[in-house]
């Protein structure tokens, strides 16, 4: 029981970083197509403002989910990272080189550098998540063995992981459009909305199309997984099926409101009609279960305690990033010179006053963050 | 074909180790960055709010444009080294992943806190208004010392294994809160913490210090200069204090290791200390013979015995032992002359309330920076390089906890060449930066708040 709680945290962090994270790779992807240096501007530019505040946070859900997986399944762990080690390193060279790239671009000024750190940033953004799509499409189609102690090339070189891959690629770009559509509505960039409804549609059938390509694979090749996709976990496949019939439809009839939910659930039922699909087994046609992966009761307690500890502390701080985000409060610094409000503003003010005022904003500010969050729930 | 399964071993365990060595030593500097630099920040803010002081508050802007940069490098670099526990220790992971983990866990949840509020306080900066934008750098701050903690309590943890139960080769039980507060970490977690205070301290200032050297004495390098390094020199003596009480635990907790630091091959009374020299075969070549000293620093007293690496047999003492001890040599040695650069600073500032200006001062003010950071590379060596052939202190050997994969040399030639550039790269965005900041300044001479070109020297902070 315990160890299937741990197994939805895991599936859950995993789902937040294919959403969050999944959705900031699709930035660079859409970055990569945006085309030469004047007429990708606007995009480009959108993508940067975009990514830039919430990334580092949206990428910390890759490095907790690989803590849980390897606290409480450390065989399984251990199995995966020997026999894929191969792309799961192409991955890393992708993270590191992604990062970089678009960490350094902001602050680079000569067209040259900041073309070839973007082109960096954004080429790494499509290859990451290939490789990670072909180690999870890998482990689905049970190419895995619980023992092996050596890299083998054919765990993610058969058609299930490549095809997988590319899901991810394409998954990548469809939240990403969807989501820039609400950036761009936010600031009123019209010219830019219909510029990613129209990618937002593209990639939506896209992606589509992959999955029902892959389906047909499993259907000839992997009818173990293929029965199960379409038996216990068909009303998940159902959700997501639906959820990205109804985006296309939404998007084609000009009302691009609650797309970015619908995405975002369609992304999601993916990821846990897998889960459900192989429940409760970790590693496909081995016995690692993930009742027996390695870790005592012990530790699948204190995950659970870390998780609610998690859930408590991180989720209003999320909350209040994409408040202020949304508000569009959070923008890049600039040259570094000082504001005269920054600094002349307590100036004036004496020690006990400011403090009052600092309260005084900190409750107008939570005041503001429950009331955007009530008018999205509303919205949607 | 078990010579031949120990030869494998034996081959991929250099290169795995060569890796995490580069890939860690890299990463740590970031690190030490990111855990004390939002504090710099902050102080330098907290002095531009509440005495309106233009010129901490422009360094304060500056220097959070610069903690963008190095906080991104340092996020993915430490994302590398969390793929690594996997790609190049599977046998680590299977065995003790369960153990090992939690506290990861842990550090996981405050990498997200401090990933959070720095996004809000990097890009609050326009919007948000004085105090309320101070105290979304709190939490990075506090965050970043916790975030330290509990990574640090996987290494000590490693040092001195413990709140575990295991039955047939497989962990049965465990302690949460005994693997974190491990017997290690009392010592082991400040000393870490107080390095990178120091580490990011001396390099802030150090950057400032080789400004003023360049002639350039204005009020913005003198300000730069003395919040960075007022906060390092303070800590130094602590960390002195720190140091000493570590490696005396050191010599309790792992004897080895100890023997190793300072050159005891035999366990006896009366060993003496030894400063500097290189052992090769039985011979020490230079080196300063003190005789008696190291076992008074044990425990006080000439006659304390000191367990010599004699005690175990040769295959389970670390590696090339000179290295060992010249690595703990040459951070005690720079602790020291990063103490004495505090001193002189304060003397100056008792008898004539301004900064020294001699030259010297300034040229050890400029190089502190990077001694602060071999000082704390070579810490690592001697904690690393000392616990081996173990990985997990007398549970685990290295060798049993590498990948048996082929390929970690390529691994290791691809990760030397991006993180060779990785680093240059920041480097010289940061240089880019700095100079596009002073371009700023020679056209902003016109603003009322703008920095003077001749400043006091002393009145730094104020």
């Amino acid at each position: 029981m315990i160890a299937a709680t741990v197994g939805a945290i895991l599936l859950a962090t995993v789902t937040l970083y294919a959403i969050l994270g999944g959705a900031d790779f699709g930035g660079g992807l859409w970055d990569l197509l945006a085309g030469g240096d004047r007429r990708g501007r606007a995009p480009r530019t959108l993508i940067d403002e975009s990514i830039t505040p919430v990334w580092e946070a949206n990428h910390v859900w890759l490095v907790f989910a690989l803590v849980i997986f390897w606290t409480a399944f450390p065989d399984a762990f251990a199995a995966v990272m020997t026999v894929a080690a191969l792309p799961i390193w192409l991955a890393v060279a992708g993270i590191v080189l992604r990062g970089a790239g678009f960490a350094f671009r902001k602050e680079v000024t000569r067209l040259s550098l900041e073309r070839g750190l973007g082109a960096t940033f954004a080429f790494s953004s499509l290859l990451t998540p290939f490789f990670m799509g072909a180690v999870v499409g890998g482990i689905a189609d049970g190419q895995i063995p619980g023992q092996h102690t050596q890299a083998s090339l054919a765990a993610w070189t058969q058609p299930t992981s490549i095809l997988t891959g590319f899901i991810f690629v394409g998954a990548c770009g469809y939240l990403a459009a969807v989501f820039l559509i609400g950036e761009a509505a936010r600031r009123g960039d019209q010219r830019m909305e219909r510029y990613f409804t129209r990618r937002a549609q593209v990639a939506a059938v896209l992606a589509g199309a992959l999955s029902l390509a892959t389906l047909a694979e499993l259907h000839s090749f992997d009818p173990r997984l293929y029965t199960r996709l379409t038996g216990r976990a068909l009303p998940l496949v159902i959700v997501a099926g639906v959820c990205g019939v109804a985006v296309l439809v939404l998007l084609s009839t000009g009302r691009p409101r609650g797309v970015r939910v619908l995405a975002a659930l369609g992304v999601a039922a993916v990821v846990w009609g897998w889960g459900v699909a192989q429940y409760p087994v970790l590693l496909p046609g081995t016995a690692v279960t993930l009742s027996n992966a390695g870790a005592p009761e012990a530790t699948l307690d204190a995950i659970v305690v870390l998780f609610v500890a998690l859930v408590v502390l991180i989720g209003p701080s999320f909350g209040l990033l994409f408040a202020l985000q949304g508000r569009q409060l959070l923008r890049a610094g600039g040259d570094g010179t000082v504001l005269p409000t920054a600094a002349a503003q307590p100036a004036t003010q004496p020690g006990g006053r400011s403090t009052a005022r600092t309260v005084v904003l900190g409750v107008v500010a939570a005041g503001a963050l429950a009331r955007t969050l009530r008018r999205r729930r509303r919205g949607q | 074909m078990p010579g031949h399964t120990a030869m494998l071993l034996a081959a991929q365990v250099v290169p795995a180790r060569a890796q995490m060595a580069t890939t860690l030593g890299f990463h740590i500097i970031l690190a030490c960055l990111g855990i004390a630099l939002p504090t710099v920040v902050l102080i330098a803010e907290f002095i531009g709010l509440r005495w309106s002081n233009p010129v901490a508050m422009t360094l304060a802007r500056r220097w959070s444009q610069a903690m963008g940069v190095l906080v991104a490098v340092g996020a993915v670099t430490g994302t590398v080294l969390s793929f690594e526990m996997g790609l190049l220790w599977p046998g680590l992971m299977r065995r003790y992943g369960a153990v090992l983990g939690l506290p990861f866990g842990v550090e996981g949840l405050f990498f997200f806190l401090e990933a959070i509020f720095t996004a809000i306080y990097l890009y609050g900066w326009r919007r948000l208004a004085g105090w309320a934008h101070w105290w979304t750098g709190v939490p990075i701050a506090l965050s970043g010392i916790f975030g330290a903690m509990s990574v640090i309590a996987v290494n000590a943890w490693m040092n001195q294994p413990g709140g575990f139960t295991t039955r047939d080769g497989r962990i049965v039980s465990v302690d949460p809160w005994q693997v974190f507060f491990n017997h290690a970490a009392p010592y082991e977690m400040p000393h870490m913490i107080l390095a990178a205070y120091m580490v990011t301290g001396f390099t802030v200032a150090g950057v400032y210090a080789a400004g003023v050297l360049r002639g350039r004495r204005d009020r913005y390098h003198y300000t730069g200069f003395a919040i960075p390094f007022v906060l390092a020199a303070v800590l130094t003596p602590v960390q002195i204090y720190v140091g000493d009480t570590a490696a005396r635990s050191i010599a309790h907790d792992q004897p080895v290791k100890f023997a190793s630091m300072e050159y005891v091959p035999h366990t006896s009374r009366h060993v003496p200390e030894w400063v500097g020299g290189v052992y090769i075969n039985g011979h020490i070549y230079g080196g300063l013979r003190i005789p008696d000293v190291d076992s008074v620093l044990v425990g006080f007293g000439p006659g304390t015995r000191v367990t010599g690496w004699d005690s175990v047999p040769p295959a389970l003492r670390p590696p090339v032992v000179w290295l060992l001890h010249l690595c703990f040599d040459v951070m005690v040695g720079l602790g020291f002359l990063l103490l004495l650069a505090g001193l002189w600073a304060l003397v100056t500032w008792w008898w004539r309330r301004r900064l020294p200006r001699p030259r010297l001062f300034w040229l050890l003010g400029a190089v502190s920076g990077v001694a602060a950071i071999v000082a704390m590379e070579c810490g690592w060596v001697v904690t690393e390089v000392g616990r081996q052939p173990w990985v997990v202190y007398q549970l685990q050997t290295t060798a049993a906890a590498a990948t048996r994969n082929a390929g970690v040399l390529a691994s290791l030639s691809i990760i030397i060449v991006i993180y060779a550039i990785l680093g240059a790269a920041t480097i010289l965005i940061l240089r880019m930066l700095a100079r596009r900041w002073r371009r700023a300044d020679a056209g902003d001479q016109a603003v009322p708040y703008g920095p003077p070109a001749a400043g006091v020297p002393g009145r730094a902070g104020r």
